[in-house]
């Protein structure tokens, strides 16, 4: 089947089979590999990315689904060599170990502040219930979430 | 975990939707959000020849209302029904059972009726909809026809829907101002309930304690009686069944039935 | 360690970051080569039963499936099986790269089923059929060294191995006024790094192997292609992408990543692989899974005078790595307390579940847990505080290195400052008092306080001779350098420590400093990342290796310069040689490289392996009618010596406590009777997530060992030695006032629930 995405701004049309998942729609046909699977399973958010500015687990989106629809990746954040506030945060506060959980964690922690601009430490926490982490023990991850929504 | 190979249909709308399950009957599956049905085929566990996308019907999520019911559309994303003004003001029960669904990613896709229908004994909302005496509206080739909530589920994973029907609304009386209790005791904080239990307006039930979600019908008959919450609280599994498995024991989950209805009960006593 | 101005001990931010956050790192799934253009897939049939024979395999129907390309069974592989690690296993534990006439674990891999796409594979691999004649599962390694059920019947036993003290001690506990004994499970648990495991394989024209795995150690996997494929290991070429964590559990190469370099061998094509978590949770190895029985005795005063501790190890299916854990467990037994009479012994035994490995810790958590559950469960018997009691016998402060009498030399240690220092900043009384008042107030949600003191071995080495490690520093033309480390980084950060390290003798900034790890052509020897040990050994020869570049660009200045050697120093602030008090006459580092490439290969070894040391103060909330238990604070004085970066250092202490929290309040790989995992997804296996853990509170301590010049000892492993057996003693302290003595790991709600409820059927306390 034909797909047409808006994928980082710019509208493609693929030929997919209709089975395919968004992850790896975008890992493998839009060759952006930043987002990983983690679980299979949507419970890791290692696959996060935007919908329609929204965080989702593309793990478990088909890509059939995400049809004339936006979707948003951790590759398009970043301009002119500028990183974008989330993930100066996340470097500023070793937010970061292996960098795996990483892509999905910049992107579920954008839509968290989109949902809620200011919010509290046990929000930041349980805004990011849905992304695994095996090295940071959430420390600084929390750390740097806070710190741009203080900035901001 | 990859789904076996299926068919992709997109629908545009409800009717054509029924048109295609009764072309495609037994073969086919409704796609809401996902967020049930795609774990369970990436497992193999379901493996539809046919996957009739709902997700392009607008007309589907909504919140309105409607007289003395709220009416919210079965395609209305957990995260609406949590976080709207009308339904955390006309059914904050059943709004905060939405915010406890999964976690953000999951609750900006999964949809209320795409939950209500996998209808999974551990889920939220199924105990929610069930303590807010909700109606679910279904349609089919002969038009609508409402069933409410108590008849709605009858065994895990199966619903009173017909095969060649829809959850198109579910329509929950409003209920501004009435106290209400809401407990999910849970491992993690995105887990499924090992047990939990939501009572409003002198109804209890309890989610995780059988094949489908329970009235505390010992315990209501009680609190109707005049008996505190603690009294009623300690009748709550009485007639239950529940399962033994990884996280708990039968005993266990009675134990945890009666605590949380007691919890419950005192929340929505304010 | 640090002069003034120097970067050492500065908190730099990592220049891995900037790749990771905007394209994401490279792991071995997103690796694109050309000579991997057209790679094949390779998906694993695996063994759906715990233990039985392999009657007959069918592909036939598999081979029908679109994109099938070829499907080998173990018959068809005619590799030879693998040896376990340790001489005293009997050889016929040996593993087979894919079952071939018996399964012994649900996981196991059975056949390679290889299809053109990836999407084609798990269509395939479910049409392969299987046919198994069931044997009987042992789940519980207490059966399974009874021996009923064998897994090797030509081995004659499921005893792997033993571990014995020269001589049992039948009075050791004689002359004690008081023993308490008791079992304690150590539970299996999943290592789970975000990446599972992977490979991308081709043979070259010239009959060479590449492969790219994720490792801990690329020169390491390398010889263990060369034993599983059986081919020289010149012909091997081992390359390491970036690795998405690995906690001891990538060390070396699997039977898997062999069968992927054999189907690209067999077919003439690349061949790739990445397992998803189902298969990731059921065939990596796991971790732990010891039955300890400890022995305390002691007076009635507080001092400890005997401990034995008897190890039932779990291997699981086949003998790994996991069986020789007891004997690091043994090695630290006595952990930081100078007790008089010490006895450990252990048994390693075979089980149908997944093979155990290393995972963080790797066999010292559970000599900590089982020394400070020990203690708790003696302080709570003579009824003396828990900080009491340890004070009374943690070894005192010393220097001169000490023998723990279980053939530990530990190097340096203050233990008792440590463990102060703990309880200071968590203001352990007034956290006393709070407790006190909620049990007299019979508060719903009880406080509980938990300690451990620990010491644990790091930098052990499993390499021949004293600890060591090499690094080759080169400075180039244009005033870069590069670093080529035997170290492995998965989230370490040494790309950013060691230029640190190198940027401080060479005065080049660390942003012009690149380090190289994990491609066996280019770097043939390294023990890799595990054991903690790369800063005190990796991190040690990158500043060897760069303080003999600035002898050798002094050398050569001297001849470019026309000036005693003598009179020469570095120049930091240029990277350059100059002349003492002339600063005009001077060449840069990167002018000598543009005369003669300017390099040096050094190997440091290390006096031994270091021994850190710290103290965890734990304070949980227990609600009683529940069982419930949630952590409120975690407070850590982890000394590991002179600290490098203290960014880097605070996220290993972050990520090993947050391991230590799961371990005790959460995780297991839970199998029923039968040998079935029932905890094989994420939905299941209880991961936990932010939400379920506090902000950590980490105190600095550093008390440097003489073992390097860098004064470092390991930290990768302090949170999960320290924070474990803390939460777990917080845990049943919360509830001790109820009756309650134990409750294994995890401490489940309905555990605790059940602990609170049999004590009050025992008519304990109340």
């Amino acid at each position: 089947m034909k797909v047409t995405i808006n994928v980082n701004g710019e509208e493609r049309t693929d030929e997919v089979e209709s089975r395919l998942l968004l992850i790896h729609y975008l890992r493998e046909v839009c060759e952006l590999r930043a987002a990983n699977i983690g679980c299979d399973s949507s419970s890791c958010g290692a696959c996060t990315v935007l919908l329609d500015g929204r965080s989702v687990k593309s793990c478990t989106v088909l890509a059939a689904q995400a049809d004339g629809h936006e979707v948003t990746t951790v590759e398009s954040l970043a301009t002119a060599g500028e990183l974008h506030p989330m993930q100066a945060a996340f470097r500023a506060e070793h937010g970061l170990q292996c960098g795996f959980c990483t892509p999905g964690m910049v992107m579920a922690s954008i839509g968290l502040l989109k949902d809620n601009p200011s919010p509290t430490e046990a929000e930041v926490r349980s805004a990011l219930e849905g992304n695994y982490c095996r090295c940071t023990g959430y420390h600084n991850i929390v750390r740097a979430v806070l710190s741009v929504a203080q900035q901001s | 975990m990859i789904t076996a190979t299926f068919e992709y249909l997109r629908a545009g709308s409800v009717d054509e939707a029924l048109d295609m399950l009764r072309r495609h009957g037994d073969d086919a599956k409704l796609l809401a959000g996902g967020h049930s049905l795609l774990p369970m085929m990436k497992l193999r566990l379901a493996r539809p020849e046919f996957l009739i996308d709902l997700g392009g019907l607008e007309e589907l999520r909504y919140i309105r209302r409607d007289g003395d019911m709220l009416a919210i559309g079965a395609l209305t994303t957990h995260d609406m029904v949590s976080t709207a003004d009308l339904s955390r003001s006309d059914a904050p029960l059943l709004a905060h059972s939405a915010s406890q669904v999964g976690d953000p990613q999951v609750r900006h896709l999964g949809t209320l009726g795409g939950s209500l229908v996998h209808a999974d004994p551990a889920a939220d909302l199924p105990m929610a909809v069930v303590a807010c005496s909700a109606v679910m509206v279904a349609q089919g080739e002969q038009g609508r026809r409402e069933i409410a909530a108590d008849d709605f589920f009858s065994s895990p994973f199966e619903t009173a829907l017909r095969e060649d029907e829809i959850l198109v609304e579910i329509r929950i009386p409003r209920r501004a101002g009435i106290g209400w209790g809401y407990e999910k005791f849970t491992r993690r904080a995105n887990d499924w309930a090992i047990v939990a239990a939501a009572t409003l307006g002198g109804r209890i039930v309890l989610a995780n304690m059988g094949g489908r979600p329970l009235r505390a019908l010992a315990a209501e008959t009680a609190l109707a009686a005049g008996a505190s919450a603690r009294e009623a609280a300690a009748l709550a599994p009485e007639g239950m069944e529940p399962a033994d498995d990884m996280h708990a024991d039968a005993e266990y989950r009675r134990h945890l039935a009666r605590i949380l209805v007691g919890r419950a009960l005192e929340q929505a006593r304010g | 360690m640090t002069s003034p101005g120097s970067i050492l001990g500065t908190r730099v931010l990592r220049t891995e970051d900037p790749l990771f956050l905007t394209r994401g790192a490279v792991y071995t799934d997103d690796v694109v080569d050309e000579s991997l253009t057209g790679a094949v897939w390779v998906t694993f049939v695996r063994s759906h039963v715990a233990h039985a024979r392999i009657v007959s395999i069918d592909c036939t129907a598999a081979s029908q499936s679109p994109g099938f390309v070829a499907a080998f069974t173990g018959a068809d592989l005619g590799l030879p099986d693998r040896a376990p690690m340790w001489p005293t296993v009997p050889l016929g534990m040996s593993r087979p790269i894919l079952a071939r006439d018996t399964v012994r674990f649900v996981g196991e891999a059975v056949v390679a089923v290889v299809t053109t796409e990836l999407y084609q594979g798990e269509d395939a691999a479910e049409l392969v059929e299987v046919e198994y004649e069931p044997l009987p599962a042992v789940v519980d390694p207490r059966v399974a060294a009874a021996g009923g059920v064998l897994l090797f019947p030509d081995a004659g036993t499921n005893i792997a191995c033993t571990f014995e003290p020269p001589s049992r001690d039948e009075h050791l506990f004689d002359d004690c006024e008081v023993v308490v004994t008791r079992e304690i499970v150590n539970q299996r648990i999943a290592p789970a790094p975000m990446e599972t495991r992977a490979a991308a394989a081709v043979w070259g024209a010239d009959g060479r192997l590449t492969s790219w795995i994720p490792n801990q150690g690329a020169q390491g996997a390398k010889a263990d292609f060369a034993t599983m494929l059986d081919v020289p290991p010149e012909l091997i070429r081992v390359v390491t992408p970036d690795v998405g964590g690995a906690f001891g559990a990538k060390f070396g190469a699997d039977a898997e990543h062999a069968a992927v370099a054999f189907v690209a061998r067999a077919l003439g094509r690349p061949a790739r692989w990445t397992e998803n978590r189902y298969d990731n949770l059921l065939a990596m190895t796991h971790g732990r899974a010891q039955v300890q029985t400890v022995t305390i005795g002691g007076s009635r005063q507080g001092r400890v005078s005997a401990y034995r501790l008897e190890i039932l190890q779990d291997c699981g299916a086949y003998p790994a790595i996991g069986s020789l854990l007891p004997s690091l467990t043994r090695l630290m037994a006595p952990g930081t307390y100078d007790i008089a009479k010490v006895e450990s012994a252990a048994r390693s035994v075979v089980t149908t579940t997944t093979p155990v490995g290393a995972y963080r810790g790797a066999g010292r958590p559970e000599a900590t847990a089982a020394i400070e559950r020990a203690m708790d469960l003696f302080a709570a018997e003579i009824g003396m505080d828990p900080a009491e009691v340890r004070r009374l016998n943690l070894l005192a402060p010393f220097d001169n290195p000490h023998q723990n009498g279980q053939g530990a030399l530990y190097d340096s240690g203050d233990y008792g400052a440590a463990l102060e220092l703990a309880l200071e900043a968590a203001d352990y009384r007034a956290l006393r008092i709070e407790q006190l008042r909620r049990r007299d107030q019979h508060d719903i949600r009880q406080l509980g306080i938990g300690l451990a003191c620990y010491v644990e071995i790091t930098g052990a080495g499993l390499e021949a001779g004293a600890p060591h490690e090499n690094a080759q520093v080169e400075v180039h033309a244009d005033g870069t350098a590069t670093i080529l480390t035997g170290t492995s980084p998965h989230g370490q950060g040494h790309g950013t420590a060691w230029a640190m390290l190198a940027s401080d003798e060479l005065g080049i900034a660390i942003d012009k400093i690149t380090v190289m790890h994990g491609d066996t052509d280019l770097i043939p020897e390294g023990g890799g990342t595990g054991g903690s040990r790369s800063l005190q050994q990796g991190g040690a020869a990158v500043r060897q290796a760069s303080q003999e570049l600035v002898e050798l660009a002094m050398d050569r200045a001297s001849e470019i310069l026309e000036v005693d050697r003598a009179d020469l120093e570095l120049d930091r602030a240029r990277a350059s040689i100059m002349v003492r008090g002339a600063p005009e006459a001077v060449v840069s580092l990167a002018d000598l490289a543009g005369k003669k490439r300017l390099f040096i290969r050094s190997v440091f070894s290390a006096a031994g392996p270091t021994f850190p040391f710290g103290a965890h103060v734990a304070v949980v909330e227990v609600d009683v009618e529940t069982g419930k238990a949630d952590l409120l604070r975690l407070i850590a004085v982890d000394d590991a010596g002179v600290i490098l970066n203290p960014l880097l250092a605070d996220g290993q202490r972050h990520g090993g406590i947050a391991q230590g929290v799961a371990q005790t309040l959460y995780e297991e790989m839970v199998y029923d009777d039968d040998g079935n995992p029932l905890t094989a997804t994420f939905a299941d296996y209880p991961f936990p997530s932010a939400a379920e853990m506090p902000m950590f509170e980490l105190v600095t301590m550093e008390t440097p060992t003489s073992y390097n010049s860098l004064g470092a000892k390991g930290i990768g492993e302090a949170g999960t030695i320290g924070a474990t057996p803390a939460v777990q003693n917080a845990v049943i302290d919360a509830v001790a006032h109820l009756g309650v003595r134990h409750v294994d790991m995890p401490t489940t709600s309905r555990r605790i629930w059940r602990a609170i409820s049999d004590a009050a059927a025992d008519g304990a306390i109340s």
